[in-house]
């Protein structure tokens, strides 16, 4: 009898050693039973402040999972600091974050200049930088930079699948693109290009801008008098509407692809005047709460409920705040698959071990999925025509 | 040939909203010997308070008006309240105080009206004139508005005894008080109109710009070395220097330089021609005594 | 210099070596951040607060400097000590080269070449011939060095104690230059051109060099800082930089040494502060500071300091008077010339 004991116990206390979940509570600096502190850096001022609202609304959904009861009994304290889109900001901030507000981790700090700047940090102190708001593809790289994820899909997809679109279509086009100087247009430019392939002489005529140029007027008549008759639009919200406004009215009216991120309705379309965007093709991965096509959908209604009670001073003409929440809803699911295992390790385990995951905000098709070796959460993305009320899909969703 | 000709109206309209900018510029120089840095802000600020009039309902014309008034008044209320302060201090404070009150009102505007941009009206007809494809019709406006407010500023500083004792409070404060001037009184004036004139350049530009806190931040740039190169102390000049950059910017973009590098090339000729003319091109010479 | 202020001096720079020992690596960053900016401030003084020649474009030195360290660590296994010498040479020759033209500009219309100097420096940092060398608009990489001799330093703190050393190094060079002829000449070249070229005062010569040491100085700094930051990229070296570190002079003080450091802590932490006040509207916040220094202190902080010194030098030599010292007037009978001591 005795001889069966031993053996016995020893199979009991294995088994409850080998089931970690079983009531075993880790943590690494920023989590504890009552909470979990998350750090962010946002650009409420400077040249980029427009971007301000996904920082006020992602701290905005929050304080609503805190009023719910929180991730898992715990209270997300969300601390945001401004950098100004100035990436000698940004690292200060994201030291103050780590090193002195000791966060868990820091998650859709935005911009490819200030997270570029805080990247070899953030890996060397194996801090995640998680969800990172810029479309730069270098953020997939899970073999280099282990604690650091993209969200959104990378900015060459997009250019690809442009470039591909012709390709197929318009083989004889003759290309004129306007692009902003900085690492994001340059970064379109190249998938663009790498889209062409060999067909690169397409590209009658390249021109770029400033944010800091007050118009792009003097551009666009060189890409008009360039004989170009499609246009590759890679500009933000401001100066896409100027160019989308510009290239009706000085008669040019070319076959235009305008990239997404200036491609949104409310912001961009109605300023620029909406029979002139008419034809204006782009892609889109999210559902955008500006474009009448959605004024019924239940994630657009629900996200505006969300807005009037919790960020009333919130735009909601403005489709930064519904990626802002469509983001931090992606946030909550990896703290609530972390359980009670709060290491920075297992926050980055869980980012990158999204199935399929189903955002309401994603348009239908498109789910997040991550893995060991995928560091890119969307990948998938639809081409859509605005017919001079809203935008009309007219492909199926590509890049899955 | 054609486009040359493009470019070049193109730079007359760009350069119609820099000539705008840099009039209200020499205005408050003219006035006060102080260069505002601010002035972008101001009029950014005015076009917003525009903005909320036309929202709440008022006409268009009504809106330019009362917002014409309330920016004089508001640059009267600031010179006293913030500029009186430290007007025996060193220039550099002065300009410390500019930055400082460019900062507050781009941060309270954005504050107030958020970042995302927005239209603003224009009161000329959509369609442009005679059907051309190079210049719209407000821009054409733009440029037509721009000439009157410099020809009343022109006539009131020169034909005026109000714009006499102006310029004399700016340039000899001390004789001025002598002979009886107001001078406290004829710099918040100055301000007054420069603020009002802000004011006029925003609306004009809003439309063609779209509105937003940062509408002025790009504009401004231009606008100085508009104002610069033409002579501060000529509002002639300004306009001058308006359009000479904007045709400038356009034209060696598009066939010298590329736009990589036009903001430098640009501002390296303003140099070259102000190593040439040190005052600009019509700015008046001083003589000093030793 | 009398004693009081080499006790103060030598009790600061105590404080100055302590401070590393005593506060977290994130700390002692800022505070790197803060002697650097010291040295940038200081160079903008010496062309603005001496000689009067008004630069808008400073940022644009610091960048030039910046870059210079970059691409030398990064391309060129340059150790980061040896960035320094090379940072300051092209930027002095830089700041020469351009106070030339300058010259024959005045006032306002330097204020105007200086500004589209500053201006246009990130374009000219992102121009695609030159993105080899620059890195273009993704900018460069570099790594903090390590503390040498294995000593028991974080990096951190010892890229401190270097900068702190290399700032020490160039204040005294400035202060010894300032307080002899060539502090002279400048002054007078300020306050009088005309009248100090008729003097004799080589103004051409005396100008254009302080325009290139002035660059020098900033450029130093601007490499300092960039092994600070370990990552430079254009968009960081813009027109706003320029404009800081105007604000930093003349809040700290324009014409003085100690000014800079006041400018340097002002414009590293004062920001910090308002985004702790109002998560709202921070740079409101910042210009409302702005002013109220520029109102309560038009000479800078260092001036404000100064009339408070004499103040209370004022005060005692009152309170001597009266308490019928050997100083007052009663004792010996005739007036001691204490006018001489309070002046």
């Amino acid at each position: 009898m005795k001889r069966m004991f031993v053996p016995a116990a020893f199979v009991v206390a294995a088994a409850l050693a080998a089931s970690p979940a079983l009531a075993q509570k880790k943590y690494d600096t920023g989590a504890s039973d009552k909470e979990i502190k998350i750090g962010n850096i946002n650009p409420y001022s400077g040249p980029a402040s427009a971007y301000g609202a996904i920082g006020k609304a992602i701290g905005a959904y929050f304080k609503k999972i805190n009023d719910e009861g929180g991730v898992n009994g715990r209270k997300i304290n969300f601390v945001s600091y401004d950098d100004g889109y100035s990436p000698p900001k940004a690292v200060e901030m994201a030291r103050k974050l780590v090193e002195q507000d000791e966060v868990l981790f820091i998650f859709q700090s935005l911009g490819t200049p200030s997270n570029s700047a805080i990247h070899k940090y953030m890996n060397a102190k194996k801090v995640p930088q998680l969800f990172v708001a810029t479309g730069a593809s270098k953020w997939n790289d899970p073999k280099n930079f282990p604690w650091t994820m993209g969200w959104q899909p990378n900015y060459q997809t997009e250019g690809t699948i442009y470039a591909q679109h012709i390709l197929k279509n318009s083989p004889n086009a003759k290309i004129g693109i306007l692009y902003q100087n900085d690492d994001y247009g340059k970064d379109v430019l190249q998938g663009f290009k790498n889209g062409l392939g060999a067909k690169t002489s397409m590209i009658v005529k390249e021109v770029t801008y400033e944010v800091s140029d007050p118009t792009v007027d003097s551009q666009m008549v060189q890409l008009q008098s360039s004989g170009a008759d499609t246009f590759i639009n890679i500009t933000t919200p401001k100066f896409a509407a100027m160019a989308v406004r510009k290239a009706y009215d000085s008669g040019w009216k070319p076959v235009q692809y305008l990239n997404n991120v200036g491609a949104a309705v409310g912001s961009v379309l109605v300023p620029a005047g909406l029979e002139k965007s008419a034809g204006v093709i782009t892609t889109r991965y999210l559902k955008d709460p500006t474009d009448k096509a959605f004024a019924n959908d239940p994630a657009v209604l629900e996200w505006t409920a969300f807005m009037k009670k919790y960020y009333p001073d919130g735009n909601l003409l403005d489709s930064n705040p519904f990626y802002g929440w469509a983001v931090a809803q992606t946030m909550v699911q990896v703290l609530k698959q972390c359980g009670d295992n709060l290491t920075r390790e297992n926050v980055m385990k869980q980012a990158a071990s999204l199935k399929d995951f189903a955002l309401p905000a994603l348009l239908p098709g498109i789910k997040i999925s991550t893995s060991a070796t995928d560091f890119a959460p969307i990948q998938a993305m639809q081409l859509i025509k605005f017919d001079g009320k809203q935008y009309q899909p007219f492909s199926e969703v590509m890049g899955n | 040939m054609d486009a040359l000709i493009h470019q070049v109206l193109a730079g007359l309209a760009t350069g119609g909203i820099y000539a705008s900018v840099a009039l209200a510029l020499v205005m408050i120089y003219q006035a006060t010997h102080h260069l505002n840095f601010a002035q972008g802000e101001l009029a950014m600020f005015c076009t917003y308070l525009a903005w909320t009039l036309i929202n709440a309902g008022f006409g268009y014309w009504a809106a330019f008006l009362l917002t014409v008034g309330l920016s004089f008044v508001l640059g009267v209320v600031i010179e006293r309240v913030v500029i009186r302060p430290v007007e025996n201090s060193p220039v550099l404070a002065v300009v410390v105080v500019f930055i400082g009150l460019l900062v507050i009102l781009n941060s309270v505007t954005g504050w107030i009206y958020s970042y995302t941009i927005k239209t603003f009206p224009s009161p000329f007809p959509a369609e442009p004139l005679f059907g051309n494809k190079y210049m719209s019709s407000h821009e054409i406006g733009a440029i037509g508005v721009t000439l009157v407010v410099l020809l009343l500023l022109y006539s009131f500083f020169r034909f005026t005894p109000l714009g006499l004792a102006m310029r004399a409070a700016a340039q000899n404060p001390a004789s001025a008080k002598l002979v009886g001037i107001r001078v406290g009184w004829m710099l918040a004036l100055g301000w007054g109109l420069a603020c009002a004139i802000g004011a006029v350049a925003g609306m004009m530009v809003a439309p063609i710009v779209f509105l937003d806190p940062n509408m002025m931040a790009g504009i401004l740039l231009y606008a100085f070395a508009a104002a610069l190169i033409g002579g501060v102390d000529s509002p002639g000049g300004a306009v001058f220097g308006g359009f000479l950059v904007g045709v400038l910017e356009n034209v060696l973009g598009a066939f010298v330089i590329g736009n990589e590098l036009k903001l430098a090339v640009a501002l390296v000729l303003i140099i070259g021609v102000l190593v040439v003319k040190p005052t600009g091109f019509f700015g008046k010479v001083h003589v000093i005594r030793v | 210099m009398n004693q009081r202020a080499v006790i103060l001096i030598a009790l600061a720079l105590l404080a100055a070596c302590a401070l590393p020992l005593l506060v977290s690596n994130y700390r002692v960053f800022q505070f790197t951040l803060v002697l650097v900016y010291a040295i940038a401030l200081l160079g903008l003084n010496l062309l603005t607060g001496y000689n009067g020649q008004i630069s808008l474009g400073h940022g644009a030195f610091y960048a030039i400097g910046a870059y210079c360290a970059a691409i030398l660590m990064d391309k060129f296994g340059v150790p980061y000590w040896a960035t320094l010498p090379v940072a300051g040479v092209v930027c002095l020759v830089v700041g020469f080269l351009f106070g030339l033209p300058a010259l024959r500009l005045e006032g306002l219309y330097l204020a105007l070449a200086t500004f589209a100097l500053g201006v246009s420096m990130p374009q000219l940092l992102k121009y695609h011939h030159l993105e080899k060398w620059t890195g273009g608009v993704q900018g460069i990489v570099i790594v903090k060095p390590d503390p040498p001799f294995g000593l028991p330093l974080s990096p951190d703190q010892w890229l401190y104690y270097f900068t702190l050393a290399v700032m020490i190094l160039m204040f005294v060079l400035a202060w010894n230059l300032l307080r002899g002829r060539v502090g002279r000449a400048l002054i007078a070249i300020r306050d009088h051109h005309t009248a100090a070229e008729a003097m004799g005062v080589n103004t051409a010569l005396y100008k254009s060099l302080t325009f290139g040491v002035s660059a020098m100085y900033t450029g130093v700094a601007g490499a300092l800082g960039a092994i600070a930051i370990q990552f430079v990229a254009p968009d960081s070296f813009n027109i706003f930089l320029s404009i800081t570190f105007l604000v930093g002079i003349v809040i700290g003080g324009l014409a003085s040494i100690p000014g800079a450091i006041y400018g340097a802590l002002f414009i590293q932490f004062i920001p910090n502060i308002a985004d702790e006040i109002s998560k709202a509207a921070p740079w409101a916040i910042f210009g409302i500071f702005l002013i109220g220094f520029v109102y309560a202190m038009p000479l800078g902080v260092n001036g404000a300091i100064r009339m408070l010194i004499a103040r209370l030098a004022r005060k005692q030599q009152d309170g001597l008077r009266t308490a019928g010292s050997p100083l007052s007037e009663n004792a010996a009978g005739k007036p001691e010339n204490d006018s001489h001591t309070a002046g």
